[in-house]
């Protein structure tokens, strides 16, 4: 595994858009402060009918989901051993870091009684009948894995950094203070070099056994989060109620992760204005249609042998939510199918978005759509509660760009050439 | 699609079905869970009832220390004189509602936690801060190892649990037959102690469907032949008798299998022994090691010049 497949993209950080993400994280962080002060009622409409709201479905369900990315990289990578695609991993797993560490974070924010949280570590309280626990143990231990693997972007700078603005800020902090610098800081500073440099072989040779625990976990807590809503056998409705969930769950994250890698990568090429993946972007999406064909093959024919074929056809509510994701996934599948448009990078964003909205929209629909608990709830979300969620959004994006601008995530650009040539 | 990924999908898949065929087959034995009609209950005779709300106002009485209750304030009652709950909630353990047909047609209905056989929100309550009492049958709820996740408030079908929207320290409400209460001062529920016309029976299940079922045939066509809790998502302690069909009292149709039955059966089916996952990642640590060596071996006779 080289480190030297990846690079700093060496930008500007304040960038107008850094300024839009940051007001709207603070907005988000000022409102989580009210739900601390006064209560979750006072900035959400959840209720006890309807107890999870946006909170748990788009920043738990869905947002793992779509920090799925890491992982299907990760199988694609590792298991299936496409090392061409190696230059894409970093910024994949720290798309995957962020996702899973702020759905911990809403999680935290979504609970009644965050403090109560450390029951997870005593045994005595363990439950393993609970897919809540399996979920929440595993996300824990998978976002600890997840830190590790983007550990030797961080050890790598360290070694070689000069600590240039930390040199420049303490020169000017001493001047002022009007006292000599001391020798110590720069031999303390040397002291975290040794450190990382000592540190880095040593996770190098370990890394791969992270590595594959970082695709076993995800492939345990995506399929629980299907678990989750088998209990709620008589609220979610028929057309999503299955013993089939936690296959579905699994299936949809694989998916919706490798179409997440081809956003990501379109997206920062375009933001960061370099030249664009095509090549290893169309192989990638020669993958995701037959993993949907897959998918959609389970959904139909567990929808036949549960007799609610007709329903899915009815028009009603449900059944329109639910073709409007069938269709959705499906559409994006069949674009994918034809290798010529694989090969535009329009098409490939296009079908990879139709395939994330789809995939997004099944776990809405399981976890909010499709449940009804009874007469007289209803659940819209609140201002507030839209707020929360669109906050941590934007943290998650503002901690994207500022990462990839200090630390080495990118793909090196002419490391890309090198494997044309080699493969010409 | 390449060897690994296809393997991992036939396992789950395999999981899942067999899950599935096995959940199928045991419905009707459901051999898991066996129903100990020795342990405690309530019967609620709705034709008996005649809508006094003792028991509402007993129950917050005696429970309101503990179990963090308070009294709700109408709309119309800006003195707050009255407890006014319009359903179950944050602040009401118990409740009753009127449900009226037509003017001769009508029936009073009380709720509160059903204390199920086999419950759904202990089935999935991921710290054990839901439990239920081996020998009394009590669901009890243990706020000190709660961390407010509300999947019981999911899992319930009977929308038993609440939780407390409004407070910035809030925990799950629901009924835990005065448990730590009027139960260990007086040996009975407050609700039952205080009904001043013996809607409210407590005791045995087994005696409590012994006294419904002669209730039962001592009045043929008084009730919906019926005890509502006998059978539903496999028994519960707190039973009904009714004359109007209990669906309209809003107790809802409910199948005889507990809900838990199954989600247990398939989360045991994936997870037994831990041994899945440890082959999972035991297969894929193989393949991955043996794709990075032979990596490295092209690397090596490929190109010398390469970095490291």
């Amino acid at each position: 595994m080289s480190h030297n497949e990846f690079q700093i993209h060496r930008a500007k950080i304040m960038t107008p858009s850094f300024i839009v993400l940051l007001v709207l994280t603070l907005i988000g962080f000022a409102l989580i402060a009210v739900r601390f002060i006064k209560g979750i009622g006072a900035v959400t409409n959840m209720s006890d009918g309807y107890p999870w709201g946006i909170w748990i479905t788009y920043d738990v369900a869905t947002g793992t989901a779509i920090a799925c990315g890491g992982y299907a990289m990760a199988i694609l990578i590792y298991i299936r051993n496409r090392m061409q695609y190696h230059p894409m991993i970093r910024s994949a797993i720290l798309t995957s870091m962020f996702g899973y560490g702020l759905a911990g974070f809403s999680v935290m924010v979504d609970v009644g009684r965050p403090w109560n949280a450390y029951n997870f570590f005593i045994p005595s309280k363990w439950q393993a009948n609970s897919a809540m626990f399996e979920v929440a143990v595993c996300v824990m231990a998978y976002t600890t894995v997840l830190l590790l693997e983007f550990l030797p972007a961080v050890l790598t700078t360290l070694e070689r950094t000069q600590w240039k603005t930390l040199q420049l800020l303490l020169d000017k902090l001493y001047a002022r203070m009007g006292m000599e610098r001391p020798e110590r800081i720069g031999d303390r500073l040397d002291k975290v070099k040794d450190l990382a440099a000592w540190v880095k072989p040593r996770l190098d040779k370990v890394l791969i056994f992270i590595i594959v625990l970082g695709i076993t976990l995800p492939t345990m807590h995506q399929s629980s989060l299907g678990s989750l809503l088998l209990i709620a056998s008589t609220k979610l409705h028929p057309l999503w109620y299955t013993g089939f969930l936690p296959l579905l769950f699994l299936i949809n994250c694989i998916f919706i992760g490798y179409s997440i890698a081809i956003l990501e990568s379109v997206i920062s090429s375009y933001a960061f204005k370099r030249p664009y993946e095509t090549k290893e972007l169309s192989g990638i999406a020669r993958i995701i249609p037959w993993l949907t064909v897959i998918w959609l093959s389970v959904v139909i024919g567990d929808l036949a042998w549960r007799g609610q074929l007709r329903e899915a056809v009815s028009f009603d509510f449900y059944s329109r939510f639910f073709l409007l994701e069938f269709c959705l996934i499906a559409g994006g599948s069949l674009l994918m199918f034809s290798g010529k448009k694989r090969e535009s990078i329009r098409w490939l964003f296009v079908s990879a978005a139709l395939i994330v909205l789809g995939g997004a929209l099944y776990r809405f629909n399981v976890y909010l759509i499709g449940f009804n608990p009874g007469k007289g709830w209803h659940y819209f979300p609140a201002l507030a509660e839209l707020l929360i969620t669109v906050g941590i959004v934007a943290f998650e994006i503002l901690g994207y760009q500022v990462i990839v601008k200090i630390l080495p995530v990118l793909p090196k650009l002419h490391t890309r050439q090198q494997h044309d040539a080699e493969k010409a | 699609m390449g060897k690994p990924s296809r393997r991992q999908f036939f396992k789950i898949i395999g999981a899942t079905g067999a899950a599935l065929l096995a959940g199928r087959g045991a419905a009707s034995a459901s051999e898991g869970h066996q129903v100990n009609n020795e342990t405690l209950g309530m019967l609620y005779d709705a034709t008996k009832c005649v809508g006094c709300k003792a028991c509402m106002s007993a129950c917050k009485r005696v429970n309101s220390d503990y179990g963090s209750l308070s009294y709700e304030q109408a709309p119309f009652d800006p003195d707050g004189l009255w407890d006014a709950p319009q359903d179950l909630s944050g602040s009401t353990r118990t409740l009753i509602k009127l449900f009226k047909e037509s003017g001769k047609k009508w029936s009073y209905v009380k709720y509160s936690c059903m204390h199920c056989q086999k419950p759904s929100c202990v089935s999935v309550c991921p710290v054990s801060a839901m439990t239920r009492d081996k020998v009394t049958g009590i669901i009890d709820y243990n706020k000190n190892a709660c961390i407010g996740c509300r999947y019981c408030q999911i899992a319930c079908a009977f929308n038993i649990p609440k939780f407390q929207w409004d407070k910035a320290i809030p925990q799950i409400v629901k009924c835990d037959m005065c448990k730590n209460t009027n139960l260990i001062k007086k040996g009975i529920t407050a609700c039952a102690e205080t009904c001043p016309v013996g809607a409210i029976t407590f005791g045995k299940r087994k005696e409590l469907l012994e006294e419904a079922n002669k209730r039962l045939r001592e009045n043929p066509g008084k009730y919906i032949n019926k005890i509502y809790g006998e059978t539903e998502v496999g028994g519960t302690n707190h039973l009904y008798l009714s004359a109007l069909p209990f669906n309209k009292l809003g107790l809802p149709t409910l199948k005889d299998e507990a809900p838990a039955e199954f989600s247990e059966k398939i989360q045991h089916t994936i997870y037994k022994g831990f041994i899945a996952p440890v082959a999972l990642y035991g297969t894929l640590c193989f393949i991955a090691i043996k794709n990075m060596k032979k990596g490295q071996e092209v690397k090596n006779s490929g190109q010398e010049e390469g970095h490291e």
